[in-house]
């Protein structure tokens, strides 16, 4: 499987890392809507890591689809909110 | 929703906008090829944005080191002559603007991380974008196979995910460049700014001043006795050597 981490380029990892990574995005998500911004960036940072280290980079001249995308490891915990209400950074889904 | 469902609808809206206006195969890959190289061009224009944000910063952390100097200047003379209320107040600004200039190191490191990300983004866009430009002719010719169909997809797909991917890099990198320029004009008084005469002007009113000297007193007096001892020390020694 494919995951992109935004902003750094796309990694393949094998299939069995798929629960892990979704362990990772539950917590990621109770971490935000907890707004525990301590949480939320140790674990973007642990699975960013997890995701370089169990996976390999996808060359530049490759162009293939990701089955996950994982947040920017520099995203505050601000802009995470507003990812998630479409203010600001993000423009609203088009109709 | 999840965070990882959140980030694919971010992507999705992004990439829709490139996916869904082209009516045929062929267009799809061209119109998106169009769309690759005018991204390329926002990359680059987000990029000189960032530089020139960068060096404004450079140089006001520039001019407010040389404030530094010359408040520090004002201040032994101040006290040269006897006026400690001056040398105090030389001083005290001397801790806003070490405050000031320590904020500018922090910020123009952010930004310098930000265009190393930028760089790096552009380099795979780039890549990309000609990797997909030999497929799409290869596409192309193969056009009638319904395989081709599947590929063109596929490669449609996945160039609009890094595109959409440097779009918001774009977006990132101008909300910051924003908020430094911003943050940019709001110093320049400061930096204009560097004689005691001109202490009283800025945006401070009289509670924040003293609350900075609340914070700032004890740097103060430190200093105070500081330069204090060494003017005593050399005029006792013009004194022992007028003797």
């Amino acid at each position: 499987m494919i995951a992109r981490v935004s902003g750094s380029g796309q990694f393949e990892l094998p299939d069995s890392s798929i629960p892990e990574l979704h362990e990772y995005d539950h917590r990621l998500t109770e971490a935000l809507h907890a707004r525990d911004a301590q949480q939320f960036h140790a674990l973007l940072a642990q699975m960013i890591e997890y995701v370089r280290e169990h996976g390999t980079a996808v060359p530049h001249d490759t162009i293939v689809p990701s089955s996950i995308i994982i947040p920017p490891e520099d995203i505050t915990l601000d802009e995470a909110h507003r990812f998630f209400t479409d203010e600001g950074l993000m423009e609203p889904v088009p109709a | 929703m999840s965070m990882f469902g959140r980030m694919n609808t971010i992507f999705q809206a992004k990439m829709s906008k490139v996916l869904d206006k082209a009516e045929n195969p062929n267009e799809t890959l061209d119109y998106s090829y169009q769309k690759q190289l005018q991204l390329l061009q926002n990359v680059q224009r987000g990029l000189a944005d960032l530089v020139t944000s960068k060096r404004r910063l450079q140089l006001q952390h520039d001019q407010l080191q040389a404030n530094l100097q010359k408040l520090d200047d004002q201040a032994r003379e101040a006290l040269g002559s006897n006026r400690e209320d001056l040398a105090r107040l030389a001083l005290q600004r001397k801790v806003g603007v070490q405050q000031q200039l320590q904020g500018l190191d922090t910020q123009i490191a952010q930004l310098e991380t930000q265009q190393e990300k930028l760089t790096d983004a552009e380099q795979r866009l780039r890549t990309k974008i000609e990797t997909f430009r030999t497929q799409k002719e290869t596409l192309k010719a193969e056009y009638t196979a319904s395989e081709a169909q599947v590929k063109i997809n596929e490669a449609a797909t996945g160039i609009s995910e890094e595109m959409a991917d440097v779009g918001l890099a774009i977006d990132r990198a101008q909300d910051k460049t924003q908020q430094m320029q911003a943050r940019a004009a709001a110093l320049d008084d400061l930096v204009a700014t560097g004689a005691l005469t001109d202490f009283t002007a800025g945006g401070q009113d009289d509670i924040d001043r003293q609350l900075t000297q609340l914070s700032t007193g004890n740097d103060v007096d430190t200093q105070l006795a500081a330069m204090k001892a060494q003017l005593g020390h050399t005029d006792q020694k013009q004194l022992e050597a007028s003797q």
